[in-house]
């Protein structure tokens, strides 16, 4: 016996929650492709939460369709649909030893005792905790009571993985370290696995694609590749990975490329798809270097700053930046001649890491 | 000497100074006995019996009060001493240890009429002439006393060298050692008494083993059980009953969507603002003798009208009546500490809200269960008025003490036997109950980040709870309703006609040559109760709140040890109370039967923990940095609390103080014993009339007691309530758990 997997799709068709007059999910449609993690992301009260609970049963949808594995399971409680979750709170039984824990689902399912034990073993095992099964979870620590309630879901070899909010209990060093352990055991069982979080660096980490969420809709979906070059709002261009917002002008077009005018500076960015005219520049902070230069000279090619702090992070150092387009945010690679707070400089762009969206 | 000394030693000469000075006084000029009466006077020093120490030890011959000046003359030393001397810490503590060392002794070796231990006069031959109870020197002076130890202990760094901590510790500990610890020492000692005033293990053995107490004939033959069965029997059943009601309840309340919930909240008031022995008259006026249900079912069925509801049905009903709010408000915390997310993880492992209930939330009630069941089953041991209106034949333990003290037995030795008995039992669940709500409880765990929706409860579950606790919340309101028109009939049963009569013969007021009279039967006791419930309402508060600070905010040796002597007295039953305050107070050295003190004292140990609890729990949401910060600012102790606490604890403080109130004028068991003539209260007036038949009245008087006391708690709550609802929700659960 092994832990296999049986992975299945997942699709929302126009599904909204609703609870009296506000909607907590509005009219949301996608797919999920199975063996892939797509994360669920946004700030919170946005519905992605919502969303996961309408995915496992508990919650039902107002009204549209959610089919998994091509079925429809709209009116299905979570009880008979062949989903799991990994909790937020973990929500290990606390009377329960981890053996017992990570067996319950095969037992109020029908599995024999004995095979339960043994599967359960076997999924402590596979989470690094072989051994452990007959502690009580209280006598665990954080990251492995995280580990035993991954293991509980896995053991029932569900169609779909759910995990709301997994890391968001444990500390920055094991926050990583077990993500990194969540998306190895994903890919090594191809699993489908929905993830909801609120850290845009975890989403990019982890996932395959990424659905953001903002009040109750979608606002853009991709891969993590996708959604940090190529945002296609203000809110995700700053949501994912932060930005610079700058306001241009979309004076042309040529080749799936538009030029963006910045003052005396032109732009080439990827052609957003808006008509000409004023547009805001989403410049991420490494898309921006930072030069001195002598005096009486007037850079072509970049805008002339003031340099109000400089902070120096050993690999990095970050700017703050007083221009005629607002404060901007630098990361600058280079530490070996670091412009020094007060100096005047000019900030050059990077033809990566700048996107044009609508104002 | 580490450096925060040099502040402490700073300001504790003119501390210890004041307090020496106030030693001094209460020596050398207050009078050292209490007066002609018990009670402590301020009457100025004369020669006899009444003046200071020092007058009366110089000029009467009561030599033995005059080494209580020698630790007066040496903290005076010590106090003159150098600033920072490290010897005067040292000094204060050795003297104030001797002289509360010695005032205590010699107030207990010598009583009335000379030694009051034979084995003294044997050893130094007979004394000429005994003394009286401590007055206000006495009390003063042992009060100064005490502060210049602890200021002592501080001096020598323990506590932090904090002397107002090192202060408050020892004042709550003397406390709790003069007025719980002493009395209950009197029981052991009482049950042994030998008829002399000498103390024999024989005679403690055979009333401790007394065949009325545990002898086991109700098996066997037609005879009554022991008196110990009985309560133990009544206690378990209870124990049961109002723990299933209660669990209906709160399943109801918190689990389904029950629309009345508001109202089902209501009835969780009802036992603060009722005393105890109400729904012994509201069950009397249903199923006694002239009961309704009794005449109804006569007159249609033909069923005789008998006197079976007098026993252990009718107390194990009222009981059940009295005691399920309580346990419903154990059972709601216990269902609410429930994560919901936990049942919904077993749902998603495709478990059915059936086996979701059976194999999650029923294992994770069951602690929670058993301490509701633990909690009414202290409850029921205790419980005095009930069994004494209802209880007919049917003996229980705490009737049984009080008619060994005031039947004609008068046996104090066997009361005090039988108070020992109870007081084990009640400690013993005590001690159980805490055993498991340290060890068992789940509710904490998986606290974190739980955003999940509580399930519903399966279907057949909830049909049982609702038939369960919908008409048992019916019934229990018509019984109140009962009792608020109860009082307004001529002669219930017999005479239906209404009548103001009841009430007038207990609260008219009419006009004399003076102006107004209240000629009432009533006003005397109510005034009383109002007076008593007042002192000993912000008393309560003070210590409850002192101690709870103590244990919340301070950190010492010994801290579990103290936490525990603290809550004790929640668990000594109010019975058990009553007779140890007879047996202690009525002698010297501390004289109180028959005033109101002995009645305030008795209020505030019975009430501490309830106060208590509400100041730690209030207390604990309270971040300890907030105090840390203040004392690095510059603060004292005091200006923290004063400062910091106090105002952040005004809900808390607020609602111990209602709650003192509240339950001073409800209680019943404890007083019983000690009200006289003089010193009526409302509900030993009750119960008295009660006991004359005169029913019109007493159920007039308590009806008149609820209604006061809805308006007061209804007042608070408009007044202050608003923002204590919004915050702590913890607050009134932990109040509402009062001792038995």
């Amino acid at each position: 016996m092994s832990i296999a997997s049986k992975p299945a799709g997942v699709e929302f068709r126009n599904v909204s929650r609703r609870y009296g007059n506000t909607a907590a999910v509005d009219n949301v449609s996608f797919t999920i492709e199975s063996g892939t993690l797509v994360t669920l992301l946004g700030p919170s009260g946005c519905g992605k939460t919502t969303t996961l609970r309408m995915i496992a049963g508990l919650e039902m949808a107002s009204s549209g369709t959610i089919l998994i594995g091509g079925k429809d399971v709209t009116r299905l409680p979570a009880t008979d649909r062949n989903v799991t979750m990994v909790f937020q709170s973990y929500a290990l039984f606390p009377h329960m030893s981890v053996a017992d824990n990570v067996a319950y689902g095969l037992v109020v399912s029908g599995v024999r005792k004995r095979d339960a034990a043994a599967k359960a073993a076997e999924g402590l095992e596979l989470v690094g905790l072989g051994g452990y099964g007959q502690r009580l979870p209280s006598e665990l620590s954080g990251g492995q009571q995280q580990r035993v309630a991954v293991a509980r879901a896995l053991v029932l070899e569900p169609e779909v993985l759910l995990f709301d909010e997994p890391l968001s209990n444990l500390d920055a060093k094991l926050r990583r370290k077990m993500r990194d352990d969540i998306r190895e055991l994903q890919q090594k069982l191809g699993l489908t696995s929905v993830y909801v979080t609120h850290d845009q660096e975890e989403a990019l980490a982890v996932s395959d694609r990424i659905i953001v969420m903002n009040r109750s809709v979608i606002a853009q979906t991709g891969t993590p590749d996708e959604l940090y070059r190529r945002p296609n709002s203000r809110f995700v261009a700053d949501f994912i990975g932060g930005a610079n917002l700058i306001d241009g002008e979309l004076v042309g077009r040529s080749g799936g490329m538009a030029t963006v005018a910045l003052g005396r500076v032109t732009l080439s960015v990827p052609d957003p798809g808006l008509p000409a005219g004023g547009v805001l520049l989403a410049v991420r902070p490494n898309a921006i270097r930072l030069r001195t230069v002598s005096a009486g000279e007037t850079g072509g090619d970049g805008i002339p700053v003031t340099v109000r702090k400089a902070t120096y992070l050993g690999s990095h150092m970050e700017y703050g930046l007083v221009s005629e387009f607002g404060d901007l945010f630098v990361v600058d690679p280079n530490v070996a001649t670091p412009v020094p707070a007060g100096a005047s400089a000019l900030a050059t762009f990077t033809g990566d890491g700048i996107a044009a969206v609508a104002r | 000497m580490p450096g925060p000394q040099k502040f402490a030693g700073d300001v504790m000469r003119p501390r210890s100074a004041v307090w020496l000075a106030l030693g001094w006084v209460g020596f050398a000029l207050l009078p050292w006995f209490a007066g002609s009466g018990t009670q402590p006077t301020l009457a100025p020093p004369s020669p006899g019996p009444a003046g200071s120490a020092l007058i009366d030890g110089l000029t009467n011959g009561r030599w033995w009060l005059l080494p209580a000046a020698l630790p007066l003359i040496l903290a005076l030393v010590a106090t003159a001493l150098p600033r920072l001397h490290a010897r005067q810490p040292a000094i204060l503590l050795a003297s104030g240890a001797f002289g509360l060392a010695w005032t205590a002794a010699q107030g207990f070796a010598i009583g009335l009429n000379g030694w009051a231990w034979g084995w003294l006069g044997a050893l130094f031959g007979p004394l000429p002439l005994g003394q009286g109870g401590f007055g206000a020197g006495a009390a003063l002076t042992a009060l100064s006393f005490l502060f210049l130890m602890t200021n002592g202990f501080a001096g020598l760094g323990f506590m932090k060298g904090d002397r107002f901590t090192a202060g408050a510790i020892g004042l709550v500990l003397a406390a709790i050692a003069a007025f719980v610890f002493l009395p209950v020492g009197y029981v052991l000692s009482g049950a042994g008494d030998t008829g002399t005033g000498a103390f024999s293990a024989a005679a403690l053995w055979s009333r401790l083993a007394a065949p009325d107490i545990w002898r086991l004939s109700c098996l066997t033959e037609a005879k009554a059980c022991g008196v110990v069965w009985n309560s133990v029997f009544l206690a378990v059943m209870t124990g049961i009953a109002t723990t299933l009601l209660g669990l209906a309840f709160a399943l109801v309340a918190v689990r389904t969507g029950f629309r009345a919930k508001k109202l089902l909240r209501v009835l969780t008031v009802l036992p603060i603002i009722t005393p105890p022995f109400v729904i012994s008259l509201a069950v009397i006026l249903l199923f006694g003798r002239n009961g309704t249900v009794t005449l109804v079912l006569a007159d249609w069925f033909g069923i005789p009208v008998s006197r079976w509801i007098y026993g252990l049905p009718g107390v194990l009903l009222t009981q059940t009546l009295a005691f399920t709010p309580i346990s419903f408000l154990v059972m709601i915390g216990v269902v609410q500490g429930i994560g919901p997310s936990l049942e919904e993880a077993a749902q998603t492992l495709r478990a059915s809200r059936w086996v979701t209930f059976r194999t999650v939330t029923w294992p994770l009630m069951r602690p929670g269960v058993a301490n509701a069941f633990l909690i009414s089953f202290i409850e029921s041991l205790a419980d005095f008025g009930n069994p004494l209106i209802l209880g007919g034949n049917f003996e229980v333990l705490s009737t049984k003490i009080y008619f060994a003290v005031v039947g004609a037995q008068n046996d104090p030795g066997r009361a005090a036997a039988l108070g020992i008995i109870l007081l084990c039992m009640c400690l013993g669940a005590f001690w159980v109950q805490r055993q498991w709500l340290g060890k068992k409880s789940y509710a904490t765990v998986g606290g974190k980040g739980d955003n999940g929706i509580p399930s519903q409860l399966p279907r057949g579950i909830k049909i049982a709870a609702y038939a369960t606790a919908l008409p048992w919340a019916a019934f229990t309101f018509v019984l109140y309703g009962l009792i608020l028109f109860g009082g307004f009939t001529e002669n219930w049963g017999r005479n239906n006609s209404l009548t103001l009569r009841h009430y007038l013969a207990a609260f008219d007021l009419s006009w004399g040559p003076g102006g107004l009279i209240w000629s009432g039967r009533a006003w005397g006791s109510l005034f009383t109760t109002i007076e008593v419930a007042a002192l000993s309402a912000p008393l309560t508060a003070a210590v409850g709140l002192l101690t709870a600070y103590l244990l919340v905010r301070q950190r010492f040796k010994g801290q579990g040890a103290f936490e525990f002597l603290t809550m004790l007295s929640f668990a000594i039953p109010g019975t058990v109370i009553g007779i140890s305050y007879i047996l202690a107070f009525n002698q010297p050295p501390i004289e109180l039967t028959g005033t109101v003190t002995i009645l305030i004292v008795c209020f505030v140990f019975r009430n501490m923990p309830v106060s208590i609890r509400a100041g730690v729990a209030a207390m604990s949401q309270i971040d300890r940095s907030l105090d840390e910060c203040s004392l690095t600012l510059g603060a004292g102790s005091v200006q923290t609390i004063r400062r910091v606490i106090l105002p952040l604890l005004r809900p808390a403080i607020v609602a111990s103080l209602v709650y003192s109130f509240v339950r001073a004028i409800t209680s019943i068991s404890a007083v019983i014993f000690l009200v006289s003539p003089k010193y009526e209260l409302a509900t030993a007036y009750i119960v008295g009339r009660v006991e004359q038949g005169d029913f019109g009245l007493a159920i007039a008087y308590s009806s008149a007691l609820i209604v006061l006391m809805s308006v007061v708690i209804a007042l608070i709550q408009l007044l202050v309530g608003e923002r204590r609802i919004g915050r702590r929700t913890a607050t009134p659960v932990t109040l509402q758990e009062k001792p038995v």
